[in-house]
């Protein structure tokens, strides 16, 4: 793999830029991989990254429907942050959160981490005692996350409206440092490229039609679009996609799959430094480098595969955002899009073996599984190539709706009193 | 024309267009007052006065024109204000009309549009690269946040944001139509017309001022013996007359969603030189049409050659526009670059107004029909098979270099201080493929058509690929009867629309897909202007592996900026396509997103903005606790009465004041928010065994239980009590915040899993005002009032309902609890909750009782040990964790969450349990969400084992008190806990949740 840096780059523009590689190839498949990898979004490349790279696993197929990055991970607001309640949580996103700090240098690969502060708004008493809690969690777990009074949440972040008049005055926030942001395609790029350096095939436009099992019931590979791809074990990693591939195996999941939409606005010169989160209000906003606003609204009401929301999905969200951010009235929506997102009864992600040998699944990452890429990757090319959990993810087994050990993020603050 | 003392601009031409030359209005660009005419765009009055560099792009900062007359403009961007606070960035100075006062600045540019340090970036341009940055700025690690990503932020961005509050409001409507026509252009008049004299309701929206479409510079077609563009304006004027119709100009339909639903934004004022202030600036249209029409027409694409971004050049349909429409000269020696026969018509057009045409430079063989005959007949040079290779002039273009197609070299040197240009024209599917429909290629016109539809819609007319205007107004014709039928219309209005075309041969405007076929590699061939993708970043894109069309974009951002690629993605895809040696429908097309130009927030926010944002409800008694001081706070919507400070009172006096009261005398208390449901039936008792815990048939009519409802999972949901007023009728209350979802649930529940009961659910929340009378002396206050109920405590107890009057009204009255005193809560129709609180208030103040508020109420409650859902529990506690499991009624067969209660985790001896902390040092009082560990030295990451859940300073304890969940709490009793803050670990006692009277002897003191 040719070495990215400035002075390559100074080197490729005297000659025209002729001399760069392709930074993935695209292989004819195999007839069999030691492990296929459905979905080649930023969990699933990284996956066969680390399995490569860590696990010493090299024969892998990453299998995907459209094109690499194509599906939430392209599409999703791309914050980052690791200031969960429970030690499942924490322990998983700052995992990934620690990774990011380094994945640029690690995948060669400017990936844009940009840890400009996440801040969370509290506009009650509720609110409050809630971030309340989880700072003082996040603290016992060694995670940066602090509270900010009004003054200097709006120092924080200038354009912010604090007035006391406002329809939900803000009490607060809680702000974690080290949250941001990164650049949601270098990460499926990036990853694409490392991986594909160390040998692992990305076959893309290769839709998976099919989950095979062998008689005693373990797997033995997929079905495809292309033919009949044996592999020893297979990993499904295909957000919103997940049911239906789960239930080709005879797995039905517990998850439900709605559409998720977010927009951007026009660019405009540097205006918004952070990221600013609400929950009660329903926004989150950031700038991206190109100057876009970049905005991230709620669910449909009702389950959907269809890529597309309602109108009155975004009018809710810009309705929040002109709230908060009275100077943005003006500014003007350039696009917006969908994605879906599968959601779990308890809103954490499923990162476990299933009850089929040799299947393994990466799911239910509902609207915040891009901050955990790295982090969930990992510690799924750890459970693949070890039949057996990482510590990190022991408990997002799939078993745990059965048995009510749940890790109910959202519940900490969605029941209002 | 030079030296024309012409009204509106030097290069005006006198005679031509169809603005009024009297009518001038004044503006300013960069500080300078210039003159245009009404009905001039930004653009147009520019031109006119010879100003052709208005911008600069996002990347490179080369200077740049305008290049198009439409919505589709990608380089003249401009910040426009009409006051500081109605300011404007990222305007497209082909769109913006001009008005008195405009003031237009150009944006993206230091120090001046003419001179600016950011061009630097252009000399710097073999570095930046498409998606350099993906292979940079990656030492030393902490360098990308200090150092790269701030200064590249600054370099980015296109205008400044708005620094104000927007001081304008936005209107919305909602509207049904049989038929929803999208494009004022000669399809969709004609389908409108058809339509409506139909008799189908008709909504016709175009984007322009006046409606005509390709009218405006079409001067070749002339209908039922006029003008096109007459015809236009004279359709118009009937379709607004008729009573079915509604004509909506300046209205773009920006996003076609599910079901036929499609945006509209109607932009009312940006206009105007003194608006109203009535009225609004921009309005949302959401309109569900059974039959949408889409006849949004072609955008015509330019041609990629190096060189091809210098101000001056543009596409000759802007030229034909700027002439035929606002009788402005785009230059007096305009040469011409296409690979489309349409282009010649605006040559000739321009050659008529007296404007040299020094070349047309024509990338084909030869044009088609008769074009290059009539060319050189009219004298003007036509080069075939040839292709510009580069243009010189620094901020407007003042020659270009000719050579043969395919050839090298310098060329031949042509001057020029103009240069129009065409590759062809694009029909405009956005939003047919938005609505979900499947566009088709057709590999003989080269360009993608609609398809297999996927909502009730119909394209005609030249977004249809539909060119020659006779069968365009037949298909249009047809479109709307079919339209109008559908819709169960039976009149037949075949309109009389007869096309006199003197134009060129059919098929002028299809020229296939070039791409940057020709164009030599050297230079810079911009493929999108404002992003500066050039031919070279598509073709190092897919030579990087990107091989899907959704790559390519994203790596070099073809087609994302505001105009949304608009003329770039085609001429991307084809370079793409050929780069791979693929067939373009092989390589894909990118996904087209609403909205189809940008749509201003405010205009989808509508009305939503502060206290509309989010209406707040008010109780009943609302206005009676304000002036009697209360302090509010939001719970869910609601604003509720928090605590009623008198003079000089700290909240923490106003709070411990008013639980002392209760407890001594007594205090009243709002509780009109709380969420009430009437649940009424034969079997309704059956209905609540199956959402509650609890089991209801026991519960005779006129009392009461605290019942527990639970999710699916076996956690707690919700709480409340329930009174049973009859064998078929129950009053339920639930939680302020949780009524609604309450609500829902229940329904969700009937309706979807037993439907075989027969029950009815209504919400009684707000047909009732609810005044809590709590306290020793409770009873007392409340007796003269009372009227036809016997409140002793022999014949109305502790947890009992009774119907009958209060000061004269009818009332459900409660004998409860909520502070462990002897309680009433006294429902009233919602209508007497005003009179009825002022009469029992003159009395209780007169006895010494208080108001108090939500505050108070918590405090008591918790020296009570009773729970707050949603506070004490979070979605992840069980009634056995709360201390509630005797509220679980152990031998029904089913009710929601019995599974999951049974889950083996749900059973753990050691789950957190609720329990009661006492502060070692009882001044101290907790922070609420504060962690509880064992083991107060272990080194972080701490094992924590509970939560403070509720925290108060207890006055009529005389000490701090709190509740909290801890894992196995209930075996802990007594043992000694930490609550490690940032500063101290704070040490506490494990107890019971009862703080306060734990035998319950004052419910009935």
């Amino acid at each position: 793999m040719r070495k990215y840096s400035i002075f390559a780059i100074a080197r490729e523009a005297m000659r025209g830029h002729k001399g760069w590689d392709r930074q993935w190839s695209s292989p004819e498949p195999r007839s069999s991989y030691d492990v296929v990898i459905v979905g080649a979004g930023g969990h699933g490349l990284g996956t066969a990254y680390y399995l490569a790279k860590e696990h010493g696993i090299k024969n892998i197929a990453v299998i995907e429907k459209g094109w690499l990055g194509g599906g939430n991970t392209g599409r999703n607001t791309t914050i980052i942050r690791s200031n969960y309640l429970y030690d499942e949580s924490a322990g998983l996103y700052n995992h990934a959160l620690n990774l990011w700090e380094n994945l640029s240098q690690e995948l060669n690969y400017n990936v844009m981490y940009s840890a400009r502060g996440v801040m969370m708004l509290q506009h009650n008493v509720h609110d409050v005692q809630s971030a309340k809690r989880h700072i003082h969690a996040n603290r016992l777990n060694g995670i940066d996350n602090e509270w900010l009074e009004p003054d200097a949440a709006k120092a924080f972040c200038p354009p912010l409206n604090i007035s006391s008049s406002a329809r939900y005055p803000v009490m607060g926030a809680a702000l974690q440092r080290r949250g941001g942001v990164a650049r949601h395609d270098a990460v499926a790029w990036g990853y694409a490229r490392a991986a594909a350096d160390m040998g692992v095939h990305i076959i893309q436009n290769c839709e998976v039609t099919g989950i095979r099992r062998g008689a005693n019931g373990d797997v033995t590979g997929v079905d495809t679009a292309r033919g009949f791809i044996g592999a020893k074990k297979v990993g499904v990693v295909a957000a919103g996609h997940t049911s239906v591939l789960m239930d080709m195996a005879g797995i039905r999941m517990p998850l439900e799959s709605f559409p998720l939409q977010a927009l951007v606005s026009e660019p405009v010169k540097p205006i918004f430094p952070c990221v600013v989160m609400s929950n009660t209000v329903h926004a989150y906003i950031s700038q991206s480098d190109k100057g876009e606003l970049v905005i991230g609204a709620g669910t449909d009401q009702y389950t959907s595969y269809s890529q597309t929301g309602g109108l009155h999905i975004i009018q809710h969200t810009l309705d929040a955002i002109c709230e908060m951010f009275p100077i943005f009235s003006r500014m003007k929506m350039l696009r917006s899009w969908g994605g879906i997102v599968d959601v779990t009864p308890d809103r954490s992600p499923i990162l476990a073996k299933t009850p089929v040998k040799g299947l393994y699944v990466n799911c239910g990452w509902g609207t915040g599984g891009f901050k955990a890429t790295p982090g969930s990757a990992h510690v799924f090319a750890h459970t693949i190539a070890n039949d057996a959990p990482h510590k990190i993810n022991e408990g997002f087994t799939l078993e745990r709706f059965r048995t009510g050990r749940l890790i109910d993020e959202a519940a900490a603050a969605a029941v209002a009193h | 024309m030079s030296g024309n003392a012409y009204q509106g601009g030097a290069n005006r031409l006198p005679g031509k267009g169809r603005l009024t030359p009297a009518k001038t209005v004044r503006f300013s660009f960069d500080g300078r007052i210039l003159t245009g005419l009404e009905g001039d765009t930004l653009a147009s009055a520019l031109i006119a006065n010879g100003i052709h560099l208005m911008g600069r792009s996002f990347k490179y900062h080369r200077p740049r024109g305008v290049l198009s007359a439409g919505a589709e403009e990608p380089n003249a961007l401009m910040q426009v204000s009409r006051d500081s606070a109605r300011y404007q960035p990222n305007v497209r100075a082909s769109v913006q009309e001009i008005f008195d006062g405009l003031r237009a600045s150009s944006q993206n540019r230091y120090p001046s549009l003419a001179c600016d340090v950011g061009a630097v970036n252009d000399a710097l341009s073999p570095l930046f690269s498409a998606g350099f940055y993906y292979k940079t700025f990656m030492w030393p690690r902490t360098a990308w946040n200090k150092l790269y990503e701030p200064v590249i932020r600054r370099a980015a961005g296109l205008g400044e944001s708005p620094k104000e509050a927007d001081p304008d409001h936005y209107a919305q409507r909602y509207a049904h139509c049989d038929v929803l026509v999208v494009g004022g252009g000669l399809a969709g008049l004609s389908a409108a017309l058809a339509a409506a004299e139909s008799g189908a309701s008709v909504i016709i929206c175009d984007e322009q001022p006046e409606m005509g479409g390709a009218l405006h510079f079409d001067t070749s077609i002339a209908v039922n013996g006029e003008t096109g563009f007459d015809w236009a304006q004279k359709t118009a004027a009937r379709l607004a007359f008729m009573d079915n119709v509604r004509v909506l100009t300046r209205t773009t339909a920006f996003g076609y969603y599910a079901q036929n639903f499609v945006g509209l934004t109607e932009r009312v004022t940006d206009h105007l030189a003194l608006p109203s202030p009535d009225q609004p600036r921009e309005r949302l249209w959401q309109v569900r049409a059974k039959r949408v029409v889409l006849a949004t027409g072609a955008i015509e694409r330019h041609m990629v050659f190096p060189g091809n971004d210098r101000p001056g050049i543009m596409l000759a349909s802007a030229a034909r526009i700027f002439l035929n429409h606002y009788g402005v000269a785009i230059g007096a020696k305009v040469a011409v670059y296409t690979a489309c026969d349409s282009a010649y018509e605006a040559a000739f057009d321009l050659q008529d107004a007296g404007v040299r045409i020094p070349v047309i430079v024509e990338a084909r063989d030869r044009p088609g029909g008769t074009l290059l005959e009539e060319a050189r007949t009219r004298g003007i040079e036509v080069l075939t098979r040839h292709a510009i290779a580069s243009t010189k002039g620094r901020l407007r273009v003042s020659s270009i270099a000719v050579v043969p197609a395919g050839a090298s070299g310098k060329g031949r040197d042509i001057e020029v201080d103009a240069l129009i240009i065409s590759a062809g024209w694009t029909p405009s599917v956005h939003l047919f493929s938005q609505s979900r429909g499947k566009v088709a290629w057709d590999a003989e016109s080269g360009r993608f058509l609609p398809g297999v539809n996927a909502q009730d819609c119909v394209s005609i007319g030249a977004c249809a690929g539909t060119d020659d205007p006779v069968a365009l107004v037949e298909q249009a014709v047809e479109a709307g009867l079919d339209a109008a039928n559908g819709a169960g219309s039976e009149m037949s209005g075949r309109p009389v629309i007869d096309i006199d075309h003197e134009g060129s041969d059919a098929g002028s405007w299809s020229a296939g897909l070039v791409g940057a076929v020709g164009a030599p590699e050297s230079g810079k061939a911009f493929v999108d202007f404002q992003n500066d993708v050039t031919a070279k970043d598509i073709r190092l894109a897919v030579r990087e592996g990107m091989h899907s069309i959704e790559h390519v974009k994203r790596f070099t951002t073809n087609g994302m900026a505001t105009d949304q690629g608009k003329t770039s993605n085609m001429h991307g895809l084809a370079i793409a396509a050929e780069t791979l040696g693929k067939p373009i429908p092989q390589v894909g097309l990118t996904t087209f997103r609403a909205p189809y130009t940008p749509v201003t927030f405010g205009t989808i926010v509508g009305q939503s903005r502060g206290v509309l944002f989010d209406p707040a409800r008010k109780t009943p008694l609302h206005a009676c606790l304000e002036t009697n001081g209360a302090v509010f706070e939001d719970v869910g919507q609601w604003k509720r009465a928090w605590y009623f400070p008198r003079a000089g009172e700290t909240m923490h006096a106003a709070v411990s004041r008013e639980c002392r009261t209760v407890r001594e005398v007594a205090g009243l208390f709002d509780a009109s928010t709380l969420g009430k449901i009437e649940v009424v039936g034969p079997d309704a008792a059956a209905f609540l065994n199956l959402l509650y815990t609890n089991a209801w048939d026991k519960l005779e009519p006129g009392r009461c239980k605290y019942g527990i409802m639970l999710r699916e999972d076996g956690f707690i949901y919700d709480d409340g009590v329930v009174g049973r007023l009859a064998a078929d009728r129950f009053h339920v209350t639930t939680t302020t915040g949780g009524a609604p979802r309450v609500l829902h649930h229940m329904e969700d529940y009937l309706q979807t899993e037993f439907p075989h009961l027969d029950v009815w659910l209504t919400s009684i929340t707000e047909q009732w005002a609810v005044i809590a009378v709590q306290g020793p002396q409770a009873r007392d206050i409340i007796a003269p009032f009372v009227d036809g109920i016997d409140i002793s405590d022999d014949a109305m107890p502790h947890m009992s309902v009774r119907e009958g009057k209060i000061c004269g009204v009818p009332t459900r009255l409660f004998r409860m609890s909520f502070t462990g005193e002897r309680g009433f809560e006294i429902n009233v129709p919602a209508d007497y909750g005003q009179s009825v609180f002022e009469a029992l208030w003159e009395r209780a103040e007169a006895m010494d009782a208080c108001l108090y508020g939500t505050e108070a109420m918590h405090v008591l409650r918790a020296e009570k040990g009773y729970i707050i859902v949603g506070q004490d529990t979070d979605g992840t506690v069980t009634p056995d964790d709360a201390g509630l499991s005797w509220a679980v009624a152990k031998k029904k067969p089913d009710f929601v969450g019995i599974a999951g209660l049974k889950r083996a985790d749900l059973q753990r001896p050691d789950r957190k349990q609720l329990v009661g902390l006492k502060t070692k040092d009882p001044t101290l009082v907790l922070e609420e969400g504060a962690q509880i560990v064992a083991d107060p030295n272990e080194k972080i990451p701490m094992t924590m084992i509970g939560h403070v859940t509720s925290s108060y300073w207890s006055e009529n304890c005389g000490r701090s008190i709190a509740m909290a969940v801890v894992a196995g709490g209930r075996s802990r009793m007594g043992e000694t806990l930490y609550v490690p803050m940032p500063d101290r670990t704070i040490e506490v006692e494990v107890t019971d949740t009862v703080f306060f009277d734990k035998q319950g002897e004052r419910l009935n003191g």
